[in-house]
């Protein structure tokens, strides 16, 4: 265990299709926010940490260098950390390593995207293996609809109930995004519209895919020291938990998902968490297809496996549920991949110290955060606190 | 000028960027098998779970696998996706169904393409294909020893 | 090495749309009438060329624009006499050069053209003055090159 690390500030872009401003300015906007919001002098940041997806995406090598002088890096050390879909994530966890460590007492991080200027799912094929694998999967879609094809007859849920699961949680993200400023889709859905909608990958169809958003997003994380300086509400972060699996789409078991599942105890045992249900109050989990989602709350122990579905037709992870999960709109209706899951960890941020604003959690004191990368490899979970 | 109202600039561009890969000594002689008709896999000396494609560690162990065995052709399907919507840069176009099979005698899912029956209709196909179906391998007729020798694997009668 | 395995060849293509936005779309709307603008910094009172729409030494929003001079020196240049550069839309000969335009403060990177392509045909410090492609894109590349003068 490290010092203690608290987020003392985040700022976020208007998510969207951002066509109006270069891709650096994209960032500018969610960097000076931070700083405007937290006061601090970008003088006295010790490191930056940016990330992006692979730069295939961006069609620019070495991000973290495309925007040295909008992250005001400039004289500075900065370091990229990549993880495709957990990048976010993992920059938060690179943040708190490295003001953890005492080898700095301020770190700005920053995720950002913009998916709209190349093609996401091109960049995906270049992420699989490519003498054997690539040619079969298309992009994200292909291998979530894999996966929570083989859970559904692994745990025997019928196809109409998981559609009606997804159903609820597309359309009540959808409007939750109404009270997010920063939310890409905000959309008033009926079911007749999200169960009869294009098919992407079956049985995957157009409104259980998050879109292709440009955004960013910055964070400042700060050693306990300098979080007493400053009349600012920390958000603690609590526990990190981040595992991995092999290489290969096949080699191991996405519906039991150990890295899912380890990510998550991990965190739980260092924030002391032995009953998430009961304990957290608010959950950004990654949600970029609904049925992941539903899978996802199996493998971090909200419910038993097979019974997600049944939960969220009762309401259990509403906003007004047991566990509210992505009161944001979450991943579903903003995805600026490479700042998404440090949006996941700021959404988690802005809860515990009650400044979400039109979708806050009445009284949210412990929040998860969480982002997956890769082929269905790698998955991080953060647990931030209002108390140290 | 007054730069808001203006229509701004995209600058569009194509990045193509060739690669030449080095299969290296395994994947060499797992795609020569290709050529043949056969499946190679390896068996990892220390767990006993027979890998395939042929790898030259196992990725659990981390020991080098270098019992060869050539592995059937049949197996089941463990998972499957139909894809309807056409992928920059993926040769294949749609409709398709890309599947995780799990060849018999086998330890891991083999990632490759379900066909050989009308794709054209989604009802058709959910009610067709299903989880633990027995599939078995068609080859394509010329081989060029990469993974497209395998045409895709076609449900058992 | 002789190659003893096999080798998997292709090629990686992905599109791109990349957004200027308001400053550099203002740039190359004036390099489509021959004009090359740069953006003065309030605070430290360099002249950025092309225009920013912040200063990267101060930070400010950068919103005073100025039309600069097409003429300058070349403050260090390489030559390429004949290996082709994948993806690079100018073929050899060519030599590419950093460019002082008269009364900034930035260096511009840009071709040197019309001259017989010997390296002993340029040196730093050289007085150099845009020559513009007839046709124009709104692109960097509507400047052909940069010719020595004087």
């Amino acid at each position: 265990m490290g010092r203690p690390v608290a987020i003392i500030g985040v700022g976020q872009t208007k998510h969207g299709r951002r066509f109006d401003v270069s891709y650096p300015e994209l960032v500018k906007e969610a960097v000076d926010a931070v700083f405007e919001i937290t006061g601090i002098d970008p003088g006295d940041i010790d490191g930056v940490v940016s990330g992006t997806m692979p730069s295939m995406m961006e069609g620019v090598a070495l991000t973290h260098f495309y925007f040295a002088d909008v992250l005001r890096s400039v004289g500075k050390p900065i370091m990229k950390t990549e993880t495709c879909g957990s990048t976010g994530a993992s920059l938060a966890i690179t943040g708190y390593y490295w003001v953890a460590s005492g080898m700095a007492d301020l770190v700005l991080v920053v995720g950002s995207e913009k998916m709209n200027e190349g093609d996401s799912q091109a960049t995906m094929t270049t992420v699989l293996e490519p003498f054997y694998q690539r040619y079969f999967i298309a992009g994200a879609p292909g291998i979530f609809s894999m996966q929570s094809q083989e859970w559904s007859v692994r745990f025997g849920i019928p196809e109409e109930k998981i559609r009606a699961a997804a159903t609820k949680l597309t359309i009540d993200h959808h409007k939750d995004a109404f009270d997010n400023p920063y939310a890409h889709i905000k959309k008033e859905l009926t079911e007749d519209e999200v169960n009869n909608a294009r098919i992407i990958t079956y049985p995957v169809r157009l409104w259980d895919v998050c879109p292709n958003s440009d955004g960013a997003c910055a964070v400042i994380f700060a050693s306990e020291d300098k979080v007493r300086q400053m009349d600012r509400k920390p958000a603690w972060i609590k526990g990190v938990g981040y595992s991995g699996e092999e290489y290969w789409f096949g080699d191991s078991d996405k519906v039991v998902w150990q890295s899912a599942i380890q990510a998550s105890r991990e965190a739980y045992k260092m924030a002391g968490i032995t009953n998430p249900i009961e304990q957290l109050d608010v959950a950004e989990v990654y949600n970029p297809f609904t049925f992941q989602e539903l899978l996802f709350y199996e493998c971090f122990g909200f419910c038993d496996f097979g019974k997600a579905c049944d939960e969220t037709l009762k309401g259990t992870f509403a906003r007004d549920g047991k566990l509210a999960c992505d009161p944001s709109g979450g991943t579903l209706c903003t995805n600026p991949i490479g700042a998404t899951g440090l949006i996941r960890v700021s959404e988690a941020a802005l809860q515990v110290t009650g400044q979400a604003g039109d979708h806050q959690i009445p009284g949210a004191k412990l929040a998860l955060a969480h982002a997956m990368g890769g082929v269905d490899q790698y998955n991080a979970v953060l647990i931030l606190g209002s108390e140290l | 000028m007054d730069t808001k109202k203006m229509d701004y600039t995209i600058l569009k561009d194509e990045i193509a960027i060739p690669y030449e890969l080095a299969m290296g000594p395994t994947w060499t002689r797992f795609f020569e098998g290709f050529k043949q008709e056969r499946i190679y896999a390896t068996r990892c000396p220390k767990c006993k779970r027979v890998l395939v494609p042929a790898r030259s560690y196992c990725p659990r162990c981390f020991v080098e696998t270098d019992e060869w065995l050539e592995v059937s052709q049949e197996g089941t399907i463990v998972c499957w996706a139909l894809t309807e919507y056409e992928y920059f840069a993926i040769p294949i176009k749609p409709p398709y169904i890309g599947a995780l099979i799990k060849l018999d005698g086998t330890d891991t899912n083999f990632l490759h393409l379900v066909g050989g029956i009308d794709l054209s209709d989604p009802e058709y196909v959910r009610k067709t294909i299903k989880n633990g179906m027995k599939v078995r391998a068609v080859w394509n007729p010329e081989k060029k020893g990469t993974i497209m020798d395998i045409k895709y694997f076609e449900p058992m009668k | 090495m002789s190659k003893d395995y096999n080798t998997l060849r292709h090629v990686v293509r992905l599109p791109h749309s990349y957004a200027a936005g308001p400053v550099w779309t203002r740039f190359y709307e004036g390099l489509k009438e021959e004009k090359i603008y740069g953006a003065r910094c309030d605070k430290c009172s360099r002249i950025y060329v092309p225009a920013r729409s912040f200063c990267p030494n101060c930070h400010e929003n950068l919103d005073e624009w100025v039309e600069v001079s097409q003429e300058g020196e070349v403050v260090s240049w390489a030559y390429s006499s004949d290996r082709e550069f994948f993806g690079m839309q100018v073929k050899p000969p060519f030599i590419i050069a950093l460019i002082k335009l008269d009364n900034t403060d930035s260096n511009f990177l840009h071709f040197v053209g019309g001259v017989d392509f010997d390296k002993s045909a340029i040196e730093a410090g050289q007085r150099v003055r845009a020559v513009w492609n007839d046709e124009k894109k709104g692109h960097m590349m509507d400047i052909k090159y940069f010719e020595p003068i004087g």
